[in-house]
């Protein structure tokens, strides 16, 4: 294991001190137990969000606080979800009076959590409604399973309703309006290789030279199909195809394009991928209005990506325009 | 003979023993079908739980398990520690102000961790999760008990219950958690789950057996 870290087991807490001291400006970040909120928190009158999950995903979810995105995220251990002393310690520093939302990827684990810690923070008598995020068509929904996993269409989420509780919206319009986001956005990830969680110190699974895995999820969780090696061309009408045909995209249709790196894929390959997905759509008429390029939800040093497509209107489009100030994501302001 | 205070700390410790015994064999089963954290995480959580029954002086026995189960969803993380935690808790208040229980006490209180497990992860029977192992464990506890069995033989015979259960995972086509997105795949594996809370109704029967033997 090659990796830039003091010691596997402070990774998450030496990286939160780094986050501080690089972002003290807009964040602040509490160790014991571990949070990040807006510096200015709690923000009177305001809806606050709140989300979290393993690390290891960064800049998810903590390089999404600041005005405009997250008031908190909460940071499990690597690819671990966050315990529920965490997400209720955090759900009081931004309880502004106005209700608090949790945004939640639909891991069993992440699920559970968050729900013990809505209980905990109803006791206290704050307003918590939780929204669960699932859009990755790479995993069969039904009753036979944990059902799909959430991946892109959090960051998504995480800005619009962001802008949507700046706005002074109430926590169910805010909340309904984080699951029209889910309903109308999908998504689908492969690798070209592994990651190394740091406790582990060896890749999470084998990848030979020539191979790729297709729908793989955010931990390295296994896809839909493991291929030879094929040219971006193939790789985005593997992913996009799914997502295309499991929002009904029509012609005519606008959305946002998310073309995101899995941690290890540089810029120029992304832009590869977009161009390519630029051309599929175009293909079957749906307009691109708006896209992310970029490393915004990772699994460490994988190297891939994930297409996530988002069905836009006005009000979505509106939101995702206005201004947003984040370690991970700044426009506008 | 009744359950005393320290019967139940005894226990907790037992389990916590038990589990840094079987940590790499949990986690053998975790990564065959899930994420391979099990016995790590689980380990992990009854370290701190087991510190922290050494810091409750008294003798509330309702009281020290909740403490338990708050020190385990703060430490276990994944979805253990919600699942364990809801366990203590649920067993913690039904035992509210009790430093002594008899066969009754215990099965009710256990049953009523059980249920939490069953509303926190809203499984049902035979998805091959912890509750194939701690639902039939209940139904032999409160048969034995309802029969007039002292609460060792109860337990024994819950233990075998819990055993039988875990075992039943195997054969399974898991419909809860990461190990669900295996599908058929997922058989012919044991559940890790069922296992530690096999674990956990052993320590129980080890504890007073040991006991009433001494």
């Amino acid at each position: 294991m090659k990796k830039l870290i003091n010691n596997p087991e402070d990774v998450v807490t030496d990286a939160l001190e780094g986050i501080q001291a690089a972002h003290g400006d807009v964040l602040k970040v509490a160790i014991d137990p571990h949070y990040i909120c807006r510096a200015d928190a709690p923000v009177q009158g305001k809806v606050a969000l709140v989300s979290g999950g393993g690390s290891g995903h960064e800049p998810m979810h903590g390089g999404f606080v600041g005005p405009g995105m997250l008031d908190a995220a909460c940071p499990g251990e690597v690819f671990t979800s966050p315990t529920p002393d965490q997400m209720l310690e955090a759900t009081k520093a931004v309880d502004g009076g106005a209700g608090v939302l949790h945004i939640v990827k639909n891991y069993t684990g992440d699920v559970l959590n968050f729900e013990m810690a809505a209980d905990l923070a109803r006791e206290e008598s704050i307003e918590v409604e939780a929204v669960v995020v699932d859009d990755d068509v790479a995993v069969q929904d039904s009753l036979y399973t944990a059902g799909r996993r959430g991946v892109g269409a959090t960051v998504l989420a995480e800005k619009i309703c962001g802008a949507a509780a700046e706005d002074k919206r109430s926590l169910k319009e805010v909340a309904d309006l984080c699951r029209k986001v889910n309903g109308n956005a999908r998504s689908m990830g492969m690798a070209l290789t592994s990651c190394i969680v740091p406790a582990a110190g060896a890749p999470t699974f084998d990848l030979g030279e020539d191979e790729m895995e297709i729908g793989i999820g955010i931990h390295g969780e296994p896809g839909r199909e493991r291929i030879s090696l094929a040219p971006a061309k193939e790789v985005v009408e593997r992913l996009a195809g799914p997502i295309v045909d499991d929002l009904s995209l029509q012609q005519g249709d606008n959305v946002l394009a998310f073309v995101n790196s899995m941690g290890g894929t540089p810029l120029i390959e992304l832009y590869i991928v977009f161009n390519e997905l630029k051309k599929l759509l175009s293909g079957r008429g749906v307009n691109i209005a708006r896209n992310l390029i970029g490393p915004y939800i990772t699994s460490l040093e994988m190297a891939g990506c994930s297409i996530t497509l988002l069905k836009l209107d006005d009000e979505l489009t509106r939101l995702w325009d206005a201004p947003v100030t984040t370690p991970g994501l700044t426009w506008g302001a | 003979m009744p359950v005393q205070y320290a019967d139940v700390v005894a226990w907790v410790k037992a389990f916590a023993s038990a589990i840094e015994e079987g940590k790499d064999y949990l986690t053998q089963l975790d990564s065959a079908i899930g994420d391979a954290d099990h016995g790590t995480n689980m380990h992990r959580g009854f370290q701190a739980a087991v510190r922290k029954l050494e810091e409750f002086p008294g003798d509330d026995i309702g009281a020290a398990l909740k403490g338990v189960g708050m020190t385990l969803v703060s430490k276990i993380g994944g979805a253990g520690g919600p699942l364990y935690g809801t366990f203590f808790m649920q067993m913690g208040t039904a035992l509210a102000g009790k430093s002594e229980l008899e066969a009754g006490d215990w099965a009710t209180a256990v049953e009523a961790g059980v249920k939490g497990v069953q509303t926190r992860g809203k499984a049902e029977p035979e998805e091959a999760t912890m509750l194939d192992a701690l639902l039939p464990a209940v139904q032999a506890l409160k048969e034995s008990v309802g029969d007039g069995s002292s609460l060792e033989a109860a337990l024994i015979e819950a233990t075998e219950a819990a055993e039988g259960g875990m075992k039943a995972t195997i054969p399974m086509i898991a419909r809860k958690g990461r190990a669900s997105y295996l599908g058929e795949r997922s058989v012919g594996h044991q559940d890790p789950g069922a296992t530690s809370s096999y674990l956990l109704m052993k320590a129980a029967s080890d504890v007073l057996a040991t006991k009433n033997a001494s």
